[in-house]
């Protein structure tokens, strides 16, 4: 647990001191929301029915540039070499790193999109369940997200190469993340979808670091 | 050694995929009769559905040999996992295209956003990043057992695919042959196992003739392969 505690720790003060990455994932994010109504035209009606799906993809794909710095820093200066020595479970260390870049690159998209929201004239309710789905989806993202970094560590064209192996295995959070939203417009329960979200966030807490740690052991053998 | 076995069973599958593709088709285009409701166009089903029930048992089948390799570091079963990947990703892509040429004269779109439909294409996205990620790995051993786990944590997947149609009930029709009984005519039920043992034949034939190159190309610098008659000719 305090293993936990340091990784995150340790993670949140490099990002801290490396800020401009923190914001280029996040002027990503912004920029590519606000494409759309310029790409697609201003007619309220349609943006309120795209809102969910548009803000979803975006956070998806800021989430994929990020990932790249989930490991290579470490990787290149050899830290990541003397973590998988340390006695203490890897997996638990693995999670630690992948809480950290969830916060720094997870959760500034959460606490924005509600006014990116407003944006696309959503309404209060559509925002609450958006920001409600993100908030389960967007560690999922980083989870999934650590095992595709972890098998591309050090390769080159690594970048395009993760967006390949992660995005079809997020299919599943964007289908119940934006499918939530959608049940809110169109006037239905939208439990269900939120249950199965959560449902895929603990099946990943489960699953993800330890998948992530072999993989990561498999790269750096 | 399994490569010169590969070689002998590769021309006898090879012979058995060509007369029980020949013969499907003969049987599903000029025996099958015309179907009530869909007419002609029913007929691509002999292509579709095999090609569909394989993509899926391929992915199975490559994540097993995938997960060998991985657990008890099997040369072979690594190489087998990589030389099923091409021939899976083609069967997906062809079920995807016929399913889309069925679709335009019976749904009236190419294209439907259904269930299955969504996760037979993350089919053929797993199939294609498993392929690219081996092919950027330069070190093989490595590039073996990174790709393994990928395919390993993609057959989550499969069985979403195979329920898709009775979880979410959607446009896709459901299986007309069940165990427990089959409303189909038996001159369709001949063309369609004919077909999907053609496709299997066709499978097995491809895979080991692939196999048999990643032998040689990894064994390149070993005595046996140096010793062999088509090597030194």
């Amino acid at each position: 647990m305090s293993l936990l505690v340091l990784v995150v720790q340790r993670d949140l003060l490099l990002a801290v001191r490396r800020r401009a990455d923190v914001l280029t994932t996040l002027i990503f994010f912004i920029m590519v929301v606000s494409l759309f109504p310029l790409g697609v035209g201003p007619e309220p009606v349609m943006l309120r029915n795209m809102a969910p799906g548009v803000v979803w993809v975006a956070a998806l794909l800021a989430s994929m540039l990020s990932l790249g710095r989930m490991f290579s820093a470490d990787y290149q200066d050899g830290t990541l070499e003397q973590m998988l020595l340390v006695p203490q479970s890897l997996s638990m260390l693995v999670l630690g790193k992948i809480l950290a870049h969830w916060m720094v690159s997870g959760l500034p998209l959460v606490l924005l999109a509600p006014v990116l929201g407003l944006q696309f004239d959503m309404t209060g309710q559509g925002l609450g369940v958006l920001v409600l789905g993100l908030l389960l989806g967007t560690p999922i993202l980083s989870m999934i997200g650590a095992i595709g970094a972890a098998l591309t560590l050090g390769l080159r064209g690594g970048g395009v190469l993760v967006s390949l192996l992660v995005l079809p295995l997020c299919i599943p959070v964007l289908i119940f993340g934006t499918g939530a939203v959608e049940a809110v417009i169109s006037g239905i329960s939208y439990s269900a979808n939120l249950l199965l979200l959560a449902a895929l966030l603990v099946l990943a807490l489960v699953f993800t670091p330890w998948v992530t740690a072999q993989a990561l052991r498999i790269s750096m053998e | 050694m399994f490569y010169g076995l590969a070689g002998k069973l590769v021309p006898w599958f090879a012979a058995a995929a060509a007369v029980l593709f020949a013969v499907g088709l003969y049987i599903g285009f000029f025996v099958a009769p015309t179907d009530a409701v869909q007419s002609e166009a029913y007929r691509i089903i002999f292509i579709h559905v095999p090609t569909s029930i394989l993509s899926m048992f391929i992915y199975l089948v490559m994540a097993g040999y995938a997960a060998l390799g991985l657990i008890f570091n099997t040369r072979l079963s690594s190489m087998m996992a990589t030389a099923l990947a091409p021939t899976g990703a083609l069967f997906t892509f062809i079920a995807l295209w016929t399913g889309a040429l069925w679709g335009k004269p019976m749904w009236g779109a190419w294209w439907v956003w259904d269930a299955r439909l969504t996760s037979e294409l993350i089919l053929l996205f797993l199939y294609l990043g498993f392929i690219s990620l081996h092919a950027s790995i330069e070190d093989p051993r490595r590039a073996d057992r990174a790709a393994a786990l990928l395919a390993i944590v993609g057959s989550v997947n499969v069985p979403i695919i195979y329920f898709s149609v009775k979880w979410w009930n959607t446009l896709h029709q459901g299986a007309t042959i069940k165990f427990t009984g089959t409303s189909m005519q038996i001159a369709m039920q001949q063309a369609l196992f004919t077909m999907l043992l053609a496709c299997w034949a066709y499978a097995i034939a491809m895979t080991l003739l692939r196999v048999r190159s990643i032998i040689l190309e990894r064994e390149r610098n070993t005595q046996w392969v140096q010793d062999l008659p088509e090597v030194r000719s």
